[in-house]
């Protein structure tokens, strides 16, 4: 079997303004062929004005089995929203 | 957690509709089952470019060869969304590629039928990714997460194709009395492998009920296929032409379309088709013509990445 070629992720910003997105992923030997294969495969409608690629190994993710304790903390702190706070009615601006 | 509740936990976010992702713990038939069935779309798709490759170069006017080519690239495009949602289960695309090229991978028989005239190029676009469109949208709502956002990006492009196919019947059937009769002869031979896209009546499918239950489908064949029939029988009107067998159905509200040839169906799938032997002859051979590409690509890159390497080091 002949050598797979590297994965790599895909970021696309569609329009000037936002952030660039995860689309997908794509096999390429290098970062400027993962660049051109993205152009062909995720932009044939101009979808984007500027990609991003990174090796797929290099990213490091959290672990869905962590989850609930990774994200538990935030659950009981209404206090970081501002409907937590009571305001006169008819007050304006704030 | 034991593997019951695990299954429990699995099948109450299906229940909820909360999407399964690559990480997420699954069953294992589970995953055999969307591997086969996003590998199987996968290959669809690639194997799908080679009867319209075929016409390229025989496209009636600068018009329809462009759209032609941009349909056969975005097929190539659709393939690979398809390849990499079905790399997140944990199969490689070679190993994908290596069950194409032995047989053990199937792809929808649709593609195992030759295109004989220009006006096969207006019944695959219409009836073929007509009947493929019903399936995707369905599958845009598939609970497997990778899957489904490939399918949403999928039914974006499919749009086009399904409309450039109708459009050349169209004009053909406003053309000379040959050009009305090679678009209808073409309807006729489509028809009925179109209707057979949807895979056996339900009573006979062996994988329906287990992908209902996990929302890998959400329709049955039989659903989807109906719906096909009904909503064709309706635009066959503005070609002024006919589909062959139909008969309406006062009782059941919809259109009869005849038997089906479900054991011919069973031949084209197990290799006996007019060009199974062609297709994968013409996906071996491309692949094995590219090989020296491949190693040339990753030869090149490797001395890059070395020759950097070495630029650091004596910096």
């Amino acid at each position: 079997m002949e050598k797979e070629m590297p994965l790599w992720e895909v970021f696309i910003r569609s329009r000037q303004g936002l952030d660039h997105k995860h689309v997908g992923s794509l096999h390429a030997t290098d970062a400027q062929m993962a660049i051109e294969n993205a152009r062909d495969v995720y932009t044939r409608r101009q979808e984007g004005v500027s990609i991003w690629v990174v090796e797929s190994k290099y990213i490091t993710a959290s672990d869905p089995a962590d989850s609930d304790q990774l994200f538990e903390p935030a659950k009981d702190k209404a206090y970081r929203h501002p409907t937590f706070y009571h305001l006169p009615e008819g007050i304006k601006h704030i | 957690m034991d593997i019951m509740n695990l299954e429990k936990v699995f099948q109450s976010k299906i229940d909820d509709e909360i999407k399964i992702e690559p990480k997420d713990w699954m069953p294992d038939t589970y995953r055999k089952t969307l591997i086969r069935q996003i590998s199987q779309h996968a290959h669809s798709e690639i194997v799908g470019m080679l009867p319209e490759g075929n016409w390229i170069t025989r496209a009636p006017s600068l018009r329809r060869k462009v759209a032609l080519l941009a349909k056969i690239q975005d097929e190539a495009g659709h393939g690979l969304y398809l390849y990499s949602a079905a790399e997140t289960l944990g199969i490689s695309r070679e190993q994908l590629l290596e069950e194409l090229h032995t047989g053990k991978a199937k792809y929808s028989s649709i593609f195992n039928y030759p295109a004989l005239s220009w006006a096969d190029m207006g019944s695959v676009g219409w009836l073929v990714d007509g009947a493929a469109i019903m399936n995707q949208v369905m599958l845009c709502r598939t609970s497997y997460g990778p899957y489904s956002r490939a399918m949403v990006r999928i039914c974006k492009e499919e749009s086009f194709h399904h409309r450039q196919g109708f459009e050349i019947l169209l004009t053909l059937s406003q053309g000379t009395e040959a050009q009305k009769k090679m678009a209808q002869e073409s309807i006729n031979r489509w028809w009925k492998p179109a209707l057979m896209m949807f895979g056996p009546p339900d009573d006979q499918s062996s994988n329906t009920e287990m992908s209902m239950k996990w929302k890998i489908k959400r329709e049955t064949n039989d659903e989807l296929r109906q719906r096909f029939v009904d909503v064709a029988v309706e635009q066959v009107k503005f070609l002024n032409m006919t589909l062959p067998d139909i008969h309406w159905n006062e009782e059941r509200g919809h259109y009869d379309f005849g038997k089906l040839d479900w054991d011919h169906f069973w031949q084209v799938v197990k290799g006996n088709g007019p060009c199974n032997k062609q297709r994968l002859d013409a996906r071996k051979k491309a692949h094995e013509d590219g090989a020296w590409v491949r190693e040339a690509a990753m030869a090149y890159a490797e001395k890059e990445k070395l020759s950097l390497e070495n630029q650091s080091k004596s910096a």
